[in-house]
């Protein structure tokens, strides 16, 4: 009897000597995970996948996470985490956040969230675990952006005359459109290679989203990746 | 235990391929329209969504019965499948054959004849 309880006795300990020392090593990931599903995760899609219905489209209540990895840059996402500023200015989903107004249709800014922000440990920790997200790997390609540049009115003429993107988005702050992000950040938010594929079909992206597929040439999708770099290099920090 | 073993494998493979694959639901005329044209036509469809400051050519108003009655569904279809360039209309006018089918898309196009409460000639 004696011989049998002391055999069961160590093994008990073994495995729960071997969990802490896991725990342990990989420290920083954990932590970041942990503040994830406690203060992220209600707004945050962090697994997949993105919307394939309208409502689930609308019902939208943060950027999608789950493909982090392969979008953002570590060093800007650090950064914003500490001190978030509005990108969306008509919110995640613009139809929840209009009303009419005495012009047209306005945002209704008192309906859109402030973003939590996070202490710098905790910002470090967080873009940790969220850069390892890499879903959608099937959708970017390693040097699909060749760096080059493009002139700032032509730049403007391909975004604004000749594909309509105007419309939809900011090149300054207060002018451009408002359903979409703006775009004077992007490249200092997005990974270029991200961009080329984004912008070649959002939809394999995000199925239901309000932002068209322009049917962008290949030469054309490396024009929008310079302007939008070149946009970013002006807007002052 | 052989062929219990790989009844349970086929019924988790099948259901694992039911569960990715994207649900393919038909969406409703309005919800779409909610979606997809609101940020630029308007709540109300009169042309005065979120996005017209700064457009160098404005929406068309979809509740102008003399306007809209003077398209005929055929070219309304056209326009929201291939975009305004397609019959010599503003690139601002964006093409959404990716996130509607050819049905979805018909039935905006009785939903707009709602809007205008007119049919094409009157
Ligand atoms: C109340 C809902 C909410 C919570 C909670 C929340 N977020 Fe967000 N998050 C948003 C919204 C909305 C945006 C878009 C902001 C904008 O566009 O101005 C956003 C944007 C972001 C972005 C930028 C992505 C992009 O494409 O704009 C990151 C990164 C992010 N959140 C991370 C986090 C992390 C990490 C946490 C937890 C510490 C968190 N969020 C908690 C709603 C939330
Ligand atoms: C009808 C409105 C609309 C038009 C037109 C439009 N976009 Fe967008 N765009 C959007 C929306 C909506 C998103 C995604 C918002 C989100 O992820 O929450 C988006 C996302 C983007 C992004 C990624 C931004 C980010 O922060 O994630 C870029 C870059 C972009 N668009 C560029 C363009 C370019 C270039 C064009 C023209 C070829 C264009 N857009 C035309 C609505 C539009
Ligand atoms: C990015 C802004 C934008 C969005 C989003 C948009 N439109 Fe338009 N639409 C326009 C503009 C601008 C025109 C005017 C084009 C012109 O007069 O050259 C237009 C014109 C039209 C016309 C009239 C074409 C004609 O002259 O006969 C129809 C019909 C139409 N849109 C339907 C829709 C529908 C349906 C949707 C949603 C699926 C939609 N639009 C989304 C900007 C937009």
């Amino acid at each position: 009897m004696s011989r049998i309880k002391g055999a069961s006795k160590n093994p008990l300990k073994l495995v729960a000597l071997a969990a802490m020392t896991f725990a342990s090593a990989v420290g920083w990931a954990a932590d970041g995970e942990a503040i994830l599903n406690a203060q992220c995760s209600a707004c945050h899609n962090l697994a997949g996948p993105a919307p394939a219905t309208l409502d689930a489209l609308w019902n939208r209540k943060g950027p999608d996470l789950f493909y982090a990895g392969n979008k953002y840059q570590a060093a800007w996402m650090e950064k914003w985490l500490q001190k978030p500023t509005r990108i969306r200015p008509a919110g995640m989903f613009y139809g929840n956040h209009i009303k009419p107004g005495a012009k047209g249709d306005e945002v209704d800014a008192t309906t859109l969230v402030t973003h939590p922000a996070l202490p710098a440990t905790d910002a470090k920790a967080v873009t940790g675990a969220l850069m390892q997200r890499k879903g959608r790997s099937d959708l970017v390609t390693a040097g699909a952006y060749v760096p080059g540049t493009i002139s700032r009115s032509s730049g403007e003429m391909l975004f604004d005359k000749f594909k309509g993107c105007l419309a939809c988005h900011e090149i300054e702050p207060g002018y451009g459109g408002l359903s979409g992000p703006e775009v004077y950040t992007a490249a200092k938010r997005l990974q270029e290679n991200y961009l080329i594929s984004y912008l070649r079909n959002p939809q394999a992206w995000d199925p239901k989203t309000f932002m068209p597929n322009k049917r962008l040439s290949d030469t054309d999708l490396q024009k929008f990746v310079h302007y939008l770099r070149l946009l970013g290099e002006e807007v002052k920090p | 235990m052989r062929p219990m073993r790989w009844s349970t494998f086929v019924t988790v493979g099948a259901f694992m391929l039911i569960s990715t694959i994207p649900a393919l639901a038909k969406e409703r005329a309005e919800d779409n329209y909610r979606t997809y044209c609101v940020q630029c036509h308007g709540m109300q469809g009169n042309g005065k969504g979120i996005n017209i400051r700064d457009m160098s050519v404005l929406p068309r108003d979809h509740t102008d019965a003399k306007e809209m009655s003077a398209r005929s569904d055929d070219d309304i279809f056209k326009v929201i499948k291939e975009g305004g360039v397609a019959i010599n209309k503003s690139v601002l006018m964006p093409a959404w054959a990716d996130v509607m089918t050819d049905e979805e898309i018909r039935d905006l196009v009785q939903h707009l004849r709602k809007l205008c409460k007119c049919s094409y000639g009157k």
